[in-house]
């Protein structure tokens, strides 16, 4: 095998560049723009290296620069209040958000998306998206704790979607299972619109020490950069045809797939590896290698320091000794960090990765020249400020306006639509509806997914799917922990994505405060249609608006998270997706809310906080009927408030044993869910809310208003919990009480729903479809 | 050899009476449950004592957990590389000897011990080819080993269950031996989550100092943490027996 130094390429140094002015490059073919690649040459003052466009193309693309909704994204710094800075501790822009939990401990989350890979190749593209998401959070010097995945399919009966879901699902357990980190929640949702276009995000939370916290940066002239972990090779190279002119033989790999490959165990070893540094403090900067490989962690590790590095590209281990400088900047690579060492600890640093069998390289080092030097064989490739690479993109204001069609879409509300006739009404109708609510796609029983995923490991979870939140422990001494939930819904944001993001936001917001935690925290996966579409690019804009309005209410910060766009087939968009997370802190998750009432609650008082109204359109109901039209629920974010603060209070104080927060599918979903939770019965009665409220039994049970949630209340703390809904002025109504003894959901003068059948229904879904 | 505990800020916070009882746990590259049997062993009263798969020497242990994990990826065949690891040998010749060292592997831990030979049999892939992780009922068939001689013979128990490769399987006659020889230790209540032959979750060496399981006992020792008794709605702590059994054992306690 010859050395790395032997190979000869026909290399275009910078003093090449500088003499060959007028060399056609394939900037187009890498996706940049005319003015783009003006702008470089700009910067330059002589044409790009083939290296150097390589780095330029693959960090200007919109998933590195944010290109097109930076301007957008502003809003969540500019709209922060000082209550929401009080807790965060690194804020948008780092590799993940930092929120202060109190005692010395911090916390770290994220979510990203892995949509278009997991399209291509499901079990790797879902698989990669864990592995880079955990680490993004190892980056800020944390232990990864738990992983979350919002998942959404095309058509449940469509012949593609099994194919997506069995490779997603096993690339997600595949990945996670092996890194020891418990699958604590997420979604499973199905919709034509997703059908070419699946989205697969992925959150992933962990927990450090606030001495501990890293931050991508190389400071220190005279410091050491080093690459470790996987070797690189030719997976995940983007744009491959600039690099084709660079290649002058055909004996080398031709036709790469552009998904990356994952290796689990490369990965937990990594992990561990990490944390071994982070503790003997032997790392001052660190940032892992996800889009673009070393591109993106050079410039942005420079450009976050002192300004300057020197590299030499030789210097990195291959998997393939065939490849050129510019497809080794843009190697994709797995299970790769970049990290900044001072001289001194080398040795120590070498003695870690001896004892996990790390391979590691030394590129190169820090320097005060605010330049980052790349060289092959001694030879300059690269000189560019790295800023100019990682920060000073090009910057879009596209132009948008609001969808001509949306007006017609908002007229067309349920009750005036022909699938808004002939609704169920006697007690016969109604059971039956509820049966066929409970078995459909998206509300069924999830299980058939999330058993594939280990929900135990690490001995900190306290709660997780189907409970409301997933909830871990952070301080085994103290029983410090976090309840996370993430939450979207991509039909009430199309009839409205301003009021459409705030209801994600505030489903997230409700699902951790009736977990028992109190919300802190936002991390946001926008997924989107084409940005170069007004009509999307409007739908994103009012998203980010509505986002960052309702942050600013509910006083909690978006802290980090991630922009997919381009989700779409041909000219049809998917529904907009703003994939809303929130994290919440618990003093002791003991005090952990689940979602369903236990064998030992017989004779609990179940109560409804909240006001329904007729608010079906956009609604799961409303979905089986193949309707969505009219406005989305209305939301009023202080009574969110309100009710976060009950629920919380209630969970801390002992006076509820049992919460389940009301979205899709209105109470018969709450009602049904947390009877199937543990298997045991309930007796109720909706006169009494029918009445209140001025609806009727089917609204009452399949409306989706917001600010609702059903609890289970001891005997002995009836009074006190009445007494603090109403201190609040929170509407509150007793439905009725659970019966172990009862095998149905009794809704009483309506239908008596078998516990067995109800079962029946809601888990034969997805073995049906998918075995 | 180091005794720093595994998670941090963990003390015993009082001397338990069995503290003295040290109990290896190994880490190999890849294993993911090693914190939880620690604390699995130090909730049983025991003191968790952290070995490293490296090292040359057993060190000043009385037992030792091999936990469960995906070791070396599990890429080759499940436990294959591990029971190459320079402590196996230490481990399965203090098994062998006349102290007859008390060893529990769990999931990567028992697949571990089939390929090191201290169990007969292996694990293969679930039959339906799927990661299952779920609350698990076992029946103890053999209440005699090291590690179960607190419970009663019969008794069910429930502990986790989650593995990708747990089917057990072996010959028709290494079969006929174990169950002739009382050495099928627990055996899967109910549905058999992965195929295993003959509904077998759980086995001992002759000796009864050796147990494999494919399940996780080292997740059903914490309310609030741990599977739910399906009888009573309650959270399950059966999986500390495993752990007491073994310190009544090193202390000289009778059942």
């Amino acid at each position: 095998m010859t050395t790395q130094s032997a190979r000869k390429f026909n290399i275009d140094t910078v003093e090449h560049a500088g003499q060959t002015p007028e060399t056609d490059l394939p900037w187009a073919e890498l996706g940049l723009k005319e003015n783009e690649f003006e702008e470089i040459v700009k910067l330059l003052g002589r044409r790009p290296t083939a290296a150097e466009l390589a780095m330029y193309s693959v960090m200007w693309s919109e998933h590195c620069s944010y290109k097109s909704s930076k301007v957008h994204l502003r809003q969540f710094g500019e709209k922060l209040t000082e209550e929401m800075k009080k807790d965060m501790m690194v804020g948008i822009g780092e590799n993940a958000g930092v929120t202060d939990l109190g005692d010395g401990w911090a916390v770290t989350f994220k979510v990203e998306s892995h949509n278009h890979p997991s399209f291509v190749e499901p079990y790797q593209g879902a698989a990669t998206g864990i592995g880079g998401i955990v680490r993004d959070i190892i980056s800020m010097g944390a232990r990864p704790v738990a992983v979350m995945d919002p998942l959404r399919f095309g058509a449940i009966d469509h012949p593609d979607t099994a194919r997506l879901v069995h490779g997603i699902v096993h690339g997600i357990g595949g990945y996670g299972n092996s890194l020891g980190l418990p699958n604590i929640g997420g979604e499973v949702v199905f919709d034509s619109v997703y059908q070419a276009n699946p989205l697969v995000n992925a959150l992933a939370v962990g927990v450090l020490r606030h001495e501990d916290l890293r931050l991508a940066n190389a400071s220190g002239v005279g410091n050491k950069v080093v690459l470790f972990g996987a070797r690189t090779g030719g997976d995940g190279i983007g744009g491959a045809s600039v690099l084709a002119s660079e290649s002058f033989d055909d004996t080398k790999p031709s036709k790469r797939p552009a998904v990356q490959v994952g290796d689990p165990f490369a990965e937990k070893v990594l992990i561990e590896c990490c944390l071994e540094l982070f503790k003997a403090s032997l790392v001052e900067g660190i940032q892992d290698l996800g889009a673009a490989g070393i591109s993106c962690a050079t410039s942005e590790l420079a450009s976050n320091g002192e300004g300057g590095m020197q590299v030499e590209l030789t210097s990195v281990l291959l998997r393939d000794p065939t490849l050129t400088p510019g497809e080794i900047l843009m190697s994709e690579s797995q299970e790769r960090m970049m990290a900044i060492v001072r001289p001194e600890n080398v040795e120590a640093f070498e003695k870690v990765m001896e004892k996990w069998a790390v391979e590691h390289s030394w590129l190169g080092e820090v320097t005060d020249t605010g330049r980052l030097i790349i060289t092959w064989d001694g030879e300059t490739i690269v000189d560019v400020d790295p800023r100019t690479v990682a920060h000073e993109g090009p910057v879009y204001h596209r132009p948008y306006h609001r969808p001509e069609w949306l007006d017609g879409v908002q007229a067309d509300t349920f009750r005036s639509s022909a699938a808004g006739a002939s609704l169920p009404s006697s007690g016969e109708e109604l059971k039956a509806a509820v049966l066929t609510l409970m078995a459909s796609p998206n509300m069924c029983d999830k299980s058939w997914v999330t058993r594939q995923y280990d929900n135990y490991v690490g001995g900190n979870t306290a709660l997780s799917a189907p409970d409301d939140a997933g909830v871990i422990r952070v301080d085994e001494e103290t029983g410090l922990g976090v309840g996370i939930s993430t939450d979207a819904n991509g039909r009430y944001a199309y009839l409205d994505p301003y009021t459409g993001a705030q209801l994600a936001l505030a489903e997230s917001y409700r699902n951790v405060a009736t977990s028992g935690a109190v919300p802190m925290a936002v991390t946001d996966c926008l997924n989107f249609g084409s940005p170069e579409d007004p009509e999307v690019m409007w739908q994103f804009a009012e998203a980010v608006r509505g986002l960052a309005d309702a942050c600013q209410t509910l006083g909690i910060p978006v802290t980090g998270g991630n922009v997919s766009l381009y989700n779409q087939t041909g000219t049809t968009a998917i529904h907009p997706t703003p994939v809303v997370g929130v994290l919440g802190k618990f003093d002791d998750v003991a005090r952990r809310t689940p979602s369903g009432w236990r064998k030992d609650a017989d004779g609990q008082a179940i109560y409804l906080l909240g006001t329904t109204r007729d608010e079906l359109d956009g609604s799961e109901f409303a979905n089986l009927r193949g309707h969505l039209g009219g406005l989305p629920p209305k939301l009023d974010l202080e009574a969110e408030k309100t009710l976060g603060a009950i629920l919380v209070n209630a969970s801390r104080d002992g006076m509820v044993d049992a919460a389940h927060d009301l979205s899709e599918g209105g109470l018969a979903a709450a009602l049904s869910e947390m009877a199937l939770r543990f298997g045991v019965g309930a007796r109720v009665s909706l006169d009494e809310l029918c009445e209140r409220d001025g609806v009727d039994v089917f609204t009452a049970l399949f409306s989706e208003s917001q600010g609702r949630a059903v609890v289970a209340v001891p005997r002995s703390e009836e009074v006190r919990f009445n007494d603090m809904a109403t201190a609040r002025n929170y509407p509150v109504i007793r439905l009725g009480v659970v019966d172990v003894l009862a095998t149905s959901l009794d809704v009483q003068g309506q239908f008596e729903l078998p516990l067995e059948t109800l079962r029946e229904a809601h888990e034969a879904t997805l073995p049906k479809y998918f075995g | 050899m180091s005794e720093t505990p595994l998670i941090a800020d963990l003390g015993t916070k009082e001397e338990a009476p069995l503290s003295g009882a040290r109990i290896g746990v190994v880490t190999f590259p890849g294993t993911l449950d090693d914190r939880d049997a620690a604390r699995a062993v130090r909730l049983a009263g025991g003191t968790p004592v952290a070995l490293w798969h490296a090292d040359e020497t057993l060190g000043d242990v009385d037992a030792v957990v091999l936990p469960g994990g995906f070791s070396y990826g599990d890429y080759l065949r499940a436990g294959a590389i591990a029971r190459f690891a320079p402590l196996m040998s230490k481990i399965v010749d203090a098994a062998k000897s006349d102290a007859k060292l008390p060893v529990l592997g769990i999931c990567n831990g028992f697949q571990i011990l089939t390929e090191s030979h201290l169990l007969p049999g292996s694990m293969v892939k679930n039959d339906h080819l799927k990661f299952i992780c779920r609350d698990q009922v076992l029946r103890v068939e053999n209440a005699e080993t090291a590690w179960t001689n607190q419970f009663e013979a019969g008794q069910e128990i429930t502990v986790v269950l989650k593995n990708q490769d747990g089917q057990y399987v072996a010959d028709e006659k290494t079969l006929d031996e174990l169950e002739g020889e009382g050495r099928v230790a627990f055996r899967y209540v109910g549905w058999n989550p992965n195929g295993s032959r003959r509904g077998i979750a759980g086995i001992t060496n002759a000796a009864g100092n050796v147990v494999g399981l494919m399940p996780h006992p080292e997740h059903a020792v914490e309310p609030g943490f741990a599977p739910l008794d399906g009888d009573t709605g309650a959270y399950s702590t059966d999986g500390l027996g495993f752990f007491t059994s073994v310190l009544n054992q090193l202390v000289g306690g009778a059942k």
